[in-house]
């Protein structure tokens, strides 16, 4: 101690930690929430690896090492801290894959990943500050510049009608099939012609819940995401009003707008079922629409975002070019977090007029 | 039961260790560091010498004003040295050192036996300051103060704060259970003052022994009992008012402003000895816990013994310490070490090992929400951190509420990010306020 502070009792040496209040901190972390993120795909990573076999899991691979590998490199060129330790790099990664085709090209998913990770995320100034999903830019910027390679859907190993053991005993053989998405054929043919296809309505439901059918990585499974959507819910990771108000708005817009007879639209005569659960909705509401970094920060926020990506979402698939909206849908809605957040926040504490006092 | 609406957490809240054991009397140790702040403003100026032979409960320090509060002797002894030290908020700062003569004696006059209801208002109010009470919830605002709002303030309730939201302290809890009688006085006392008929004890339902015993003794007097959810923040000042009685103290007022006036359960029993046996502030009830403390207690300390003096009398440390906190350790403050001096607002001590102390780095926000949520206040706590961090504090105060802050902690508490929002509030709030003092002295 200084002698000259005229302290009057002899100070302990001691070697304390001395910071600011709270001195307690809650188990979260952004490390584990990521993981935990991870592991709530787990299930439905898993099924599409056996559903559409060792191309699957190659794309997975591919897209996972690509985005650390670029994640890595972009901080050590910027003499930042490396940070792919988090596991975010990991599930954006994961997340891309899952957006994508078995069986695409290796090139398309890594450079989706540099897209991803290199341009939506790090030129942004890395996690926190992006305003745009990653994973769904690098998915827009492949499906641009790979259209053809981007909608060559692979069939399933299990096979359109349903035989799981058929399947297994198939899965030697690498032989995916060029085939369309049920969304892709209600574009092109109609209605009839994709209930026909799946041999019956409900035989249609059933299979779209198990994901026995042709789509990118992880539309396929409506099941095992909702269990990984259910495990983020009880861990108030989400909240549960976002896939609600999203897959909600999609099967309302769709039952009320999206029902043909003849050619000609009739209200109320839509399928909302067969909308809610094929696609990337799924998928998209419950692990894209409630990326934390590109949503609202609110919970009245974040159910306006839900409503806003399932019009988009009923917008594009009803009446845009593509089969398919919810990835352009959350994109769209991203851009719009920083308004949404600048007018929808809590109320201040004292901002309520005085209650009247005898 | 009664509820917060938004916001808030629940830490673990560490309370058995010393929930369940008598308080206990800590020997007055041979050399008292008593502080002359006691109390939120200036120092109290001395008015012993070095050499003085002082009694116990002799005035020592006096506040001139009447704005501050004097300080007493806390045993009998002389003035052995004035200089500073360790005070456990301001770092070293001015004290007298009292060297005990070992016999403990009262300075005569004291110890009366008198009934508050002889005792007329100002005479009341004059007590209360002249005995230096302060309020002993950890805010040290003067109590005579407190109890005489100004005449177009009008109060039509007291509350009393019994919840001890803050993890590991027990010493309010302790107080109701050991001191009810004392306690209900002092409400009493304080209705009295304030001429009014209201009020509401808020005790949270994690202490059901002290609702139970509290609403019995409280039968036929005009005091209730509110049973508040375990929640933190419940025992801030504003969350306690706005559970218990729904209004909302405008943001930049004071309790007063709608009517409230909120005391802590061991200020009141303060008031009680000191209107009716006419003893000043010299002793209380400070917890001592954590997990390194080898027996961790509830201890009746004179005012001036060190953390130090009562750490050993708990069997001292099992392990290495990594702080040492004054306060819980939601909002209290970490310490330099051991030597501080306990004041009036010490409510425990909290030792935290080194395991224990959280060391992970923290990162950029991830816009979870997670704080906004948590906040009490209605604020957007990763927004104000974030201005901080720019330097844009004027910003923080203009367009996002900076000084409706209450520096609770709840923010830091769920970012998963491990920022240190608070820690940024606090140098926005420091930052703006030199901003001011400049921009006066420039326009002189
Ligand atoms: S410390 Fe301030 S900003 Fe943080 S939760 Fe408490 S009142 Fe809100
Ligand atoms: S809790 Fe932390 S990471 Fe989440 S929004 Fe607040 S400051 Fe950002």
């Amino acid at each position: 101690m200084d002698p000259k502070d005229n302290s009057v009792n002899k100070q302990t040496p001691e070697r304390l930690i001395v910071t600011s209040s709270p001195h307690v901190h809650d188990t979260e972390s952004v490390t584990k929430i990521m993981w935990i993120v991870n592991l709530a795909l787990l299930p439905a990573v898993i099924f599409s690896v056996i559903n559409f076999g060792l191309p699957a899991l190659i794309t997975m691979l591919i897209c996972i090492i690509g985005s650390v590998a670029c994640e890595a490199a972009v901080q050590y060129w910027r003499k930042k801290e490396i940070t792919v330790r988090d596991g975010s790099a990991v599930l954006t990664g994961l997340l891309l894959a899952m957006c994508l085709p078995a069986g695409i090209p290796w090139y398309i998913p890594l450079i989706g990943s540099f897209a991803a990770i290199g341009i939506a995320k790090h030129t942004m100034g890395g996690l926190g500050h992006n305003v745009f999903n990653p994973a769904h830019i690098g998915r827009a910027f492949v499906m641009a510049s790979y259209p053809v390679a981007m909608t060559t859907w692979a069939v399933t190993r299990i096979g359109m009608k349903g035989d799981f053991a058929g399947a297994m005993s198939k899965i030697s053989s690498l032989d995916a099939v060029t085939g369309a998405t049920p969304l892709g054929i209600l574009k092109q043919q109609g209605y009839r012609a994709l209930v026909d296809s799946f041999g019956g309505q409900a035989a249609m439901y059933k299979s779209l819940l198990i994901g026995n059918r042709g789509g990118s990585l992880g539309e396929t499974s409506a099941i095992l995401l909702l269990l990984g959507g259910f495990v983020l819910i009880a861990k108030k990771y989400i909240k549960w009003q976002v896939p609600v108000v999203m897959i909600g708005t999609v099967g309302l817009l769709t039952w009320i707008l999206g029902g043909k007879v003849d050619g000609k639209v009739v209200l109320f005569t839509g399928d909302p079922i067969l909308h809610m659960i094929s696609g990337g909705l799924i998928i998209g509401a419950f692990f894209m629409a409630t990326d934390m970094v590109t949503t609202p920060m609110t919970t009245k926020g974040q159910i306006l975002f839900a409503a806003g990506c399932g019009v988009i979402t009923v917008l594009i698939r009803l009446y845009g070019g593509y089969p398919e909206g919810v990835c352009y849908s959350i994109l769209l809605m991203n851009a719009f977090t920083p308004l949404i957040d600048r007018y929808i926040f809590p109320k201040k504490f004292g901002s309520i007029p005085e209650p009247a006092r005898r | 039961m009664l509820k917060i609406k938004k916001g808030g957490v629940h830490p673990q809240d560490e309370k058995k260790s010393t929930a369940g054991k008598k308080i206990e009397f800590l020997p007055v140790p041979s050399r008292l560091f008593i502080p002359l702040r006691q109390h939120i403003g200036e120092p109290a100026v001395p008015v012993v010498k070095v050499g003085d032979i002082v009694k116990k409960g002799q005035m020592i320090a006096e506040s001139p004003d009447g704005r501050g509060t004097p300080v007493h002797s806390s045993t009998s002894g002389k003035v052995a040295e004035t200089g500073n030290c360790m005070h456990p908020i301001y770092g070293l700062s001015p004290c007298i050192v009292i060297e005990s003569d070992g016999l403990d004696e009262w300075q005569e006059n004291l110890l009366t036996e008198r009934s508050y209801e002889n005792i007329n208002v100002p005479e009341l109010i004059d007590i209360i300051f002249k005995n230096g009470i302060v309020g002993m919830g950890g805010a040290a605002f003067p109590t005579h103060i407190k109890l005489s709002p100004p005449k177009d303030k009008k109060i039509d309730m007291l509350i009393v704060n019994g919840a001890e939201c803050e993890p590991y302290l027990t010493s309010d809890y302790r107080m109701m259970i050991e001191f009810p009688d004392e306690i209900i006085k002092g409400i009493l006392i304080v209705m009295k003052i304030l001429n009014i008929n209201k009020c509401f004890i808020g005790i949270e339902d994690n202490k059901p022994e002290a609702i139970r015993l509290m609403t019995e003794k409280c039968k036929g007097t005009p005091i209730q009992v509110a049973e508040l959810e375990t929640r933190y923040p419940q025992g801030a000042e504003k969350m306690m008012i706005k559970v218990i009685t729904g209004r909302e103290v405008p943001s930049g007022k004071l309790p007063m402003d709608v009517g409230c006036v909120v005391q802590n359960v061991s200020t009141l029993k303060a008031v009680t000895d000191a209107v009716e046996k006419n003893i000043p502030l010299i002793e209380r009830v400070v917890t001592v816990a954590g997990k390194t403390v080898q027996s961790p207690k509830n201890l009746m300390v004179r005012i001036g013994s060190t953390f130090k003096d009562m750490f050993e009398y708990c069997g001292g440390f099992s392990g290495k310490n990594g702080k040492i906190i004054m306060g819980g350790p939601m909002m209290g403050m970490a310490q330099v070490n051991v030597d501080s001096a306990v004041i009036k607002a010490a409510s425990g001590i909290v030792a935290i090992a080194e395991d224990d102390v959280d060391y992970q780095t923290e990162r950029a926000c991830i816009r979870c929400g997670r704080c906004v949520e948590a906040c009490t206040m209605g604020l957007r706590p990763n927004i104000l951190s974030i201005l901080s961090e720019k330097g844009q504090h004027q910003t923080a105060q203009t367009d996002y509420d900076l000084m409706d802050c209450v520096e609770c902690g709840c923010c830091y508490y769920v970012c998963p990010a491990r920022r240190t929002i608070v820690h940024y509030i606090r140098q926005s709030k420091a930052k703006n306020s030199m901003l001011r003092a400049a921009s006066k002295t420039g326009s002189k």
